[in-house]
């Protein structure tokens, strides 16, 4: 069973639509109870890095997040800002965020509109369960002004918007995109796909 | 690298998607569901729906239809009509919209832009103008004015102004209608467009006017817009063609056009 972290700040539902779609057993989870029972979380992501702290920690839903991931290891998905707050730090607002991978987040440049919308060319430099299939690169879709910048080698994969940027990260049991996959048509779901057998049949990672 | 993209957009009226000419004299096509599912099978990159009763008759949009289109597509999706309150914006988004669009509403209270960008994020936040052209005075430089309630009501704000403005008040997208063009199916207003893509600095759409695959590489080609909207020559009887996505794609692919590429193999 897939949790998807429904916040007031997130778009939840499209990201339960589209599992719904792929036959994934999964359910849209609000206490910290609720993420207790399930075998892998996906914290969807939309808007501000303040706002989506904030909302988070009003539903009381942080330590609960924390517990599951960080001491009992079960896969998570960051998507979106859920990839940017996963660093210790965000230039949107100075926002001081959770600080699971060492890295900060920052703007694009003002050479580029921003925000950044739309489908970007999306290069996967590592083999990971996670873009099993995807061949060398593939299109998703990407909201966002700002990016991560992690100091680990854990970028998975990286496109273009006025420099190199990382859009997707891996380190252990925790997985994100900086795109929607829930929104990024076909390409989107069978990556979600991979990540609902990383949990459905307990594909190792490292 | 970026690419540009083609979104799908279709006023709902009573459920059903139907088409109008110059704001006026509508028909009736099919339930939006199927018209989503039918669209977003063809490898559409965004869909918008408009609810183009819900204004007038004072109401908010159709959320049960907002839902069951949200059930049958997995690529950004857009509503407007009849969004009035950041408790509205909330009801649309967790229905399963990604974005609003907002337009004789932000005319009216332009804050809301701003309260419905820092409750949900910029991104959220679509700011659709409907221009049209008049002759250039002082209080219209652009030669552009801007007009609310189905283009029925002409405000006296310049549309180069207005964009500024929506932009400097949290809009994540700016959508440029051209009153001119809508239904015309002879072509984008290139010059209005491109004048607003170069005014601000988040991303804007050109929307009105198009018909033929060409209309949307002249676009790409000669203005700076991140998208175009296309409506009737996608599923218009009264288009004597209809164009099918992978049709648009082959010709703007061909002209060397940066898109999300249409995969033969889905």
């Amino acid at each position: 069973m897939i949790g998807v972290i429904d916040y007031r700040a997130g778009n939840a539902p499209s990201v339960y639509h589209a599992l719904r779609r792929i036959g994934a057993t999964a359910s849209l989870v609000r206490t910290p109870e609720e993420i207790e029972q399930v075998d892998g979380l996906i914290l969807p992501g939309v808007g501000a890095a303040d706002a989506t702290i904030v909302s988070l920690e009003e539903d009381n839903l942080i330590d609960a997040i924390y517990q599951e991931v960080l001491f009992k290891h079960k896969p998570f998905l960051g998507i979106c800002v859920g990839l940017q707050i996963m660093f210790e730090h965000s230039d949107e607002d100075d926002t001081p965020c959770l600080g699971w991978l060492a890295g900060e987040v920052r703007q694009f440049p003002k050479t580029v509109r921003v925000p950044q919308i739309g489908y970007n060319e999306v290069r996967f430099l590592k083999d990971h369960p996670l873009v099993e299939d995807m061949g060398a690169s593939d299109y998703f879709y990407f909201v966002n002004s700002y990016y991560a910048v992690p100091e680990d080698d854990i970028v998975l994969a990286e496109a273009e918007y006025g420099l190199p940027f990382c859009a997707m990260v891996a380190s252990r049991n925790m997985m994100a995109s900086q795109f929607h996959m829930e929104k990024s048509g076909q390409s989107g779901l069978k990556m979600l796909h991979n990540y609902v057998r990383i949990v459905e049949e307990g594909i190792p990672l490292c | 690298m970026l690419t540009k993209r083609l979104i799908a957009c279709f006023d709902v009226k009573n459920g059903m998607v139907t088409k109008a000419r110059n704001f006026q004299d509508n028909i009736d096509i099919a339930p939006a569901q199927e018209v989503a599912k039918r669209i977003y099978d063809e490898q559409i990159d965004e869909i918008i729906f408009y609810d183009i009763m819900a204004s007038a008759e004072k109401r908010m949009i159709d959320l049960p239809m907002v839902k069951r289109v949200a059930e049958e597509v997995f690529v950004p999706f857009t509503v407007g009509g009849g969004i009035r309150s950041l408790e509205d914006m909330y009801q649309v988004l967790k229905a399963g919209a990604e974005k609003i669009s907002i337009d004789s509403m932000a005319v009216r209270h332009p804050e809301i832009i701003t309260r419905g960008a820092l409750a949900f994020g910029r991104q959220c936040m679509v700011l659709s103008m409907q221009v049209k052209k008049v002759p250039v005075t002082p209080q219209i430089p652009s030669g552009y004015e801007i007009a609310i309630d189905g283009a029925r009501v002409f405000t006296g704000m310049d549309a180069i102004a207005w964009a500024k403005e929506g932009e400097s008040r949290g809009a994540g997208e700016i959508c440029v209608n051209s009153i001119d063009r809508d239904g015309t199916h002879q072509g984008y207003d290139l010059e209005i467009t491109q004048a607003i893509a170069e005014a601000v600095n988040i991303p804007v759409i050109a929307s009105g006017g198009a018909g033929t695959p060409e209309h949307l590489r002249r676009l790409f080609t000669e203005t700076d817009v991140s998208a175009g909207i296309i409506s009737s020559m996608l599923y218009s009887p009264r288009l004597p063609r209809n164009y099918t996505v992978a049709e648009i794609k082959a010709e703007l692919g061909a002209a060397g056009i940066p898109l999300r590429p249409y995969r033969e193999d889905l």
